[in-house]
């Protein structure tokens, strides 16, 4: 029996170790995306802080709906709320999990609404040091991963974007094993690989009992010394809501 | 009197036992000045700084306009790629394809935070209410040849493009790369880009043997001020050549060319301490402290050595004798050649460019050193080598006769000499006044410098390599979208374009228009700026949404979008034009726009125009301090004030004759040309000190009348002056080959300040001794008379 005992051990620890640092990557990739599966969708507030490097501010408040899909990346509706001049300006979005993303822009001004077709993810988010591709939702398929280490509770991957047009040659992202695979922190790097901006998450909740969520999200850009806080406040998991809720008529009443 | 006296007895008497003791002492005097030397030079750091920021110092107004104006918006340095197609044609599948692969290589350049190429430019098209962004021209190997068309037709109709990214025909096209260099350390960031750079545009050439490239921008800049540093240094090798020839020559001893070659040595090696204790980091102007030095250090020693030589090859005295001998008589005026030659050097100090006041704080250290060394080093040197010579008396007897036959004529017709030189004096001063200040940087550079040709065929062949930048305020946050602050903008932009220096101009109002068209479908009648603020806003925002990587409106529009930048790109124009274009853009400002948008224009040429009056404005004061510091230290040293007043004619004359030869040569000259004033006139002084001093003592001690004290300098000292003034034009012709014009123009100039200053004082100020004697004699009785007979009786007594 004993004998057995040890072949047994021994197996499982061989099975551990033939796990490659890109499956065991993946893996944890996947738990992550499998610990925030099934919030339906979910409405926030949020105020983005633009800092420079002489500490000079400007402010901007939006509110953003998302949709949660199975099937295909997740739908966004973000509204500006100010300042005063783009109040009711609002973006649609549908996240693919492969392809270009969709996108459609309303103008409160003009009254209309204007389809924008780019292929441009690594470009900046409004003037933030947030460039689209860190906002749009995490896919597990964008990405080919390493697992780099684990210190207590943290897991250290690496992850290179499959897209070609992306601003990175890769992600160093601490994941939380204890928490729900939360992010805790993301190193990203330049094309000629160096150290372009570190985002670090502060102020998480859980809600639903399944759902971290952060209060702030606080990127540094160490080659421009500008920073972007973003502050989430009143989350609302309970709105419901559908497809309906992200269409080009309903972003058209969003801006209203 | 009694004390004057004194102090002549005492320093005869120091000098004598200065000599004695470094004699008595000479090894351990030897090893002494070797452990200085050497521990100085072991705290000696050669670190180089390209940064072209460092000509301006901290105060200087322009530069703090244009930190102001690089807070507000993006700072950012550039290397720009210029790429010309042996076809002619940018527009072909191959090129396109080179280009673009050249593009995605520039990514990975050291620092770099955004590439821009006409292939990966963001296009914004708009079909109805759809709009498309996307790169101008991506992989363009799998392009039709009618796509290839389309693209052209698109790229020569862009504004952001044509003259600045391409040229009108399409058959040269630019690779920008802005690097955000961290700044803690150019010596280390800029080469880090330049080697990357070269390396590619190596590798790119040999796949690519049909593209020629040229390359600029501010890294290239600040590579080619950090190599003619260096190139600068190198000229110290060919100095010390020519300081040993010339040193063997004029001794014609083996032993006092190794002595003055350690002097020499050991004062730069003392100065390479100082400059790695005061932490300088070397620039062009300040890199050419050996080559100065050298010049300067070596004439102290070869007075002390000729005399020495003379002593013992003429009046047969023993070595040590003669050592002691030569010590006694050259000790004061070397010290006061060194003095001047300092006080000329710290003048730069007054001045508003850094690089100068290192050169200035480091050469007068290394006199200062200079001095030591000629005074210890050199005769303990002699004194341990066995030097031996023979008695030659024919060869000094010829060349006395020639310097007699000259002061015999100068004696004769002292008033004509001198109304002919006050004219000739007179209308160069005249002249002098027709240069013009020309600060253009790139012409800093000669044409044997990559950059210089380079830049050259960039302005020639794409686009202006100066520009004028205005940050025009809206005067309140969010107001850039304010109509009439657009229109006035819109205003601005056209008046701008209208103007002959200009060749592009780069407006947030160009940004509010091309939107404005894509919002209404590409329709050419909405390329003006939105009539309404809501929509103006908006359309920024979309703007924004549509930046690609590395681009964000900081750019061009300050954070909280109450002012925008426009860049004005010009054909090359001299710094007068320069300043008075700018001054023209903000005049237009204060006639037509309200208040909030008048704007001072700034540029880093703009700094350089201004650099050059600024230097002069700082540097008169400073010059008129050495020019009253320099006379006392004449007036203490001849004990004469009447004869240290009128020392400043010879001094100052100089400079005058070389200003108005340079206008009949060049009529531009540079911010290093404000300098020579002062470093001259420490360096001129010198031969009005021994002339003058020679006069005197003849005067005193030997009681000769004015012309036959004039006679008796010329024997004297002719021969020294003009074997001193040879040292100098050597050193300062080297220095004038320097391919760096701050440089070369500085040591040219000075070259024609020391031939004058040399004929000056071989005409005109022996004509002026002998007519002022004269009116000494006729009118002054009372008061200095008596003094005069009072110094010269006890004088004489005493040297006998």
């Amino acid at each position: 029996m004993k004998k057995l005992a040890f072949i047994f051990i021994a197996l499982i620890s061989f099975g551990v170790y033939a796990q490659t640092p890109e499956e065991h990557g993946l893996e944890i990739a996947k738990a992550a995306e499998q610990a925030d599966l099934g919030f339906g969708s979910s409405i926030v507030n949020l105020k983005m802080t633009l800092k420079n490097k002489n500490g000079q501010t400007s402010e901007r408040s939006l509110t953003t709906r998302t949709l949660e899909l199975n099937d295909d990346g997740d739908k966004s509706l973000i509204v500006f709320n100010s300042p005063k001049d783009v109040k009711g300006t609002s973006t649609l979005t549908f996240t693919h999990k492969i392809g270009p993303d969709d996108q459609w822009l309303f103008l409160p001004s003009i009254k209309r609404v204007k389809r924008i077709s780019s292929n441009n993810k690594s470009g900046p988010f409004v003037g933030s040091e947030f460039a689209y591709e860190d906002l749009s939702s995490q896919e597990v398929e964008k990405y080919t991963y390493k697992f780099l280490e684990e210190k207590g509770d943290i897991l250290v991957v690496e992850q290179d974007p499959v897209d070609l047009k992306s601003g990175y040659t890769r992600r160093v992202v601490n994941y939380n094993k204890a928490k729900g695979y939360r992010i805790e922190k993301v190193d990203f790097y330049d094309r000629k690989n160096s150290l372009l901006k570190t985002l670090t998450y502060s102020g998480y909740t859980l809600y639903k009992t399944k759902f971290w969520r952060a209060a702030t999200f606080h990127m540094i850009n160490h080659q421009s010394k500008k920073e972007t806080v973003l502050n989430f406040s009143d989350y609302n998991f309970d709105a419901e809501l559908t497809d309906e809720d992200f269409t080009q008529n309903a972003l058209k009443r969003a801006g209203k | 009197m009694n004390a004057l006296k004194k102090v002549r007895n005492a320093s005869n008497e120091f000098a004598k036992n200065w000599a004695k003791f470094v004699i008595k002492n000479k090894w351990l005097v030897l090893i002494g000045t070797f452990v200085l030397a050497l521990g100085l030079a072991s705290q000696g750091k050669m670190e180089f700084d390209g940064d072209y920021h460092v000509f301006f110092s901290k105060s200087n107004p322009e530069l703090e306009a244009f930190d102001a104006l690089q807070d507000k918006y993006t700072k950012d340095d550039n290397v720009i790629l210029v790429l010309s197609p042996s076809n002619g044609n940018i527009f072909t599948k191959e090129n396109l394809t080179a280009i673009e692969e050249l593009t995605a290589e520039s990514w990975n350049a050291p620092y770099s935070s955004r590439v821009d190429a006409i292939t990966n430019f963001q296009h914004t098209s708009a079909v109805g209410d759809d709009l498309y962004v996307d790169d101008l021209s991506y992989e363009s190997s799998l392009k039709t040849n009618e796509e290839i068309e389309q693209i052209r037709k698109k790229a020569l109709k862009e504004p952001l493009l044509v003259n600045r990214i391409l040229n009108e025909k399409g058959s040269v096209t630019a690779i920008n790369i802005t690097v955000r260099l961290p700044g803690v350390d150019s010596a280390r960031e800029i080469p880090e880009v330049t080697m990357f750079v070269r390396n590619m545009v190596k590798d790119f050439k040999e796949k690519h043997p049909n593209f020629e490239v040229h390359s600029s921008g501010l890294v290239p800049l600040n590579t080619a001020f950090f190599e003619s540093s260096m190139a600068d240094m190198a000229l110290t090798l060919i100095m010390l050549i020519i300081v040993i020839i010339t040193t063997f020559i004029l001794t014609r001893n083996i032993y006092s060319t190794v002595a003055t070659l350690v002097v020499v040595l050991f004062s730069i090696l003392s100065a390479i301490g100082f400059v790695g204790l005061m932490g300088i980091k070397l620039t062009p102007p300040s890199a050419v402290f050996p080559t100065m030095i050298l010049t300067l250090a070596v004439a102290d020693s070869i007075h002390i050595l000729i005399t020495m030589l003379q002593k013992m090859r003429n009046e047969g005295l023993g070595k040590i004798e003669a050592l002691t001998e030569s010590m006694r008589l050259n000790f004061m005026p070397v010290f006061i050649t060194s003095l001047t030659t300092i006080i000329g050097f710290l003048t730069m100090n007054f001045g508003d460019v850094p690089p100068f006041w290192d050169l200035g704080n480091i050469t007068a250290f290394g006199m200062l050193m200079a001095f030591l060394f000629s005074t210890t080093a050199l005769p303990a040197l002699m004194a341990i080598f066995p030097v031996k010579t023979k008695t030659i008396e024919v060869k000094n007897r010829t060349s006395k006769n020639w310097y007699t036959h000259l002061g015999g004529i100068v004696v004769k017709h002292p008033i004509r000499l001198t109304v002919i030189s006050v004219v000739i004096i007179g209308s160069l001063a005249f002249l002098g006044t027709k240069n013009s200040f020309n600060d253009e940087f790139i012409n800093y550079f000669d044409e044997s410098v990559t950059f210089r040709t380079d830049t050259d065929y960039i302005s020639e062949n794409l686009t202006g390599i100066y520009n004028v930048e205005f940050s025009i305020g809206s005067g309140e946050s969010g107001g850039i979208n304010n109509p009439q602050y657009l229109q006035k903008l819109n205003e601005f932009e056209d008046w701008l374009n209208e103007q002959p220096e200009v060749v592009h101009v780069n407006a947030f109002s160009e940004v509010a228009r091309r939107v404005n068209r894509s919002m209404h479908g590409d329709d050419e009648s909405f390329y003006k700026v939105p009539s309404n603020r809501e929509e103006a806003a908006q359309y920024l925002l979309l703007y924004e949404l549509s930046l690609p990587f590395g681009l964000d409106l900081n750019n061009q529009i300050n954070v909280d979008k109450s002012e925008t930048r426009v860049t004005v790109t010009l054909k090359n124009i001299d710094s007068p034009q320069m300043i008075e274009f700018s001054e023209r853009g903000e005049q237009w400002l204060q006639n037509n726009t309200p208040k909030e948008m008048h704007a001072i224009a700034v540029s880093p040429m703009l700094m350089f125009s201004k650099l050059g009056f600024r230097q002069a404005d700082s540097m008169l004061k400073g010059n008129i301090i050495a020019l009253i510091l320099i006379s006392l230290v004449l007036m203490l040293a001849l004990r004469n004030f009447k004869l240290g007043l009128l020392s400043i004619i010879p001094n100052v004359t100089p400079v005058l004759v070389g200003f108005g030869i340079w206008a009949l040569y060049k009529a531009q000259i540079n911010t290093g040309m404000v300098i020579v004033f002062g470093m001259t006139l420490g360096i001129i002084v010198d031969d009005t000190v021994h002339f003058m001093s020679k006069f005197l003592r003849a005067r005193r001690e030997l009681g000769y009348d004015a012309k036959q004290a004039v006679v008796y300098a010329f024997e004297t000292v002719g021969k020294a002056l003009v074997t001193t003034t040879l040292v100098l034009i050597a050193g300062f012709t080297v220095l004038s080959t320097s391919s760096f014009a701050l440089n070369s123009y500085m040591a040219r100039i000075t070259v024609i300040i020391i031939i004058a200053a040399l004929i000056i004082d071989f005409i005109l100020l022996p004509s002026l001794l002998i007519l002022t004697s004269r009116k000494e004699k006729s009118i002054v009785t009372e008061t200095i008379e008596p003094q005069i007979t009072e110094t010269k009786e006890p004088q004489i007594v005493l040297d006998k």
